[in-house]
């Protein structure tokens, strides 16, 4: 099982902060990932957009190549603006 | 040296003054220390009444991220202490966002190790600024000045 975060304008923009989604046989990485959520369609393809949306998996920031066994927290935000 | 390190994500506003004495106290042959405030600015083609700043953070993830920096600069200078605040939630101009403190020995440390956390700070520690005024609501974007400030304390070989 998969526990997924939206934050900031991603979160707006999906109408949604999290879901918790069933780790299938063909998600291998955040980009298998990111490509089955964008398939929704509309805001979600946002998603795919490497520059606009930064990914972290359990909690440090992932490139898109990064595995995945099923079991992570991945979020999905835009770049930062702290400070 | 063993540096003191100590992360803080909160609502709550700090003072200034009882970090600076507590810092003085607990750091070891202090010679310098260099305190960072960041503050809210108010946009000059808006109104003041109105305006604020909401902070949204990711909890959990955030605390490392700046725990992480803190160690970062721990291993790069002779910090006997490395202090962060950061606030969340909604702020209004000239409040206190961020604390970065410092303690070395001698002031190029203390100067550059908290230079550098707030540089890194700004683009890798998960925080997101909402700008509201009067008329309207928006995300601030990421400025690649920004960016180009955290690249700039990157040595040539780890690029």
């Amino acid at each position: 099982m998969f526990s997924i975060q939206y934050f900031a304008s991603v979160r707006e923009q999906l109408g949604s902060a999290g879901e918790t989604l069933e780790a299938s046989g063909q998600i291998h990485t955040v980009a298998d990932l990111t490509a089955m959520l964008a398939a929704r369609g509309g805001a979600w393809t946002v998603l795919e957009d490497r520059h606009a949306v930064l990914v972290a998996v359990d909690q440090t920031v992932a490139d898109r190549n990064r595995a995945l066994t099923g079991h992570e927290e991945v979020a999905f935000f835009p770049p930062m603006t702290g400070g | 040296m063993a540096t003191m390190i100590r992360v803080d994500v909160q609502q709550a506003d700090f003072d200034l003054s009882a970090e600076y004495a507590l810092i003085r106290d607990i750091a070891v042959n202090p010679g310098a220390i260099t305190l960072f405030s960041g503050l809210v600015r108010e946009l000059p083609d808006s109104p003041p009444t109105g305006q604020s700043l909401t902070l949204e953070h990711y909890p959990g993830m955030t605390e490392k991220a700046l725990q992480a920096i803190a160690e970062q600069a721990a291993d790069r200078w002779p910090l006997s202490v490395c202090r962060i605040i950061h606030r969340v939630g909604t702020l209004l101009p000239s409040e206190q966002i961020v604390l970065v403190a410092t303690a070395s020995q001698h002031r190029e440390a203390a100067f550059d190790a908290a230079h550098f956390i707030m540089d890194y700070l700004k683009t890798s520690a998960p925080f997101w600024k909402k700008q509201v005024t009067a008329d309207k609501d928006y995300w601030v974007e990421s400025r690649d000045a920004d960016h180009r400030a955290a690249a700039r304390w990157q040595s040539p070989s780890d690029s």
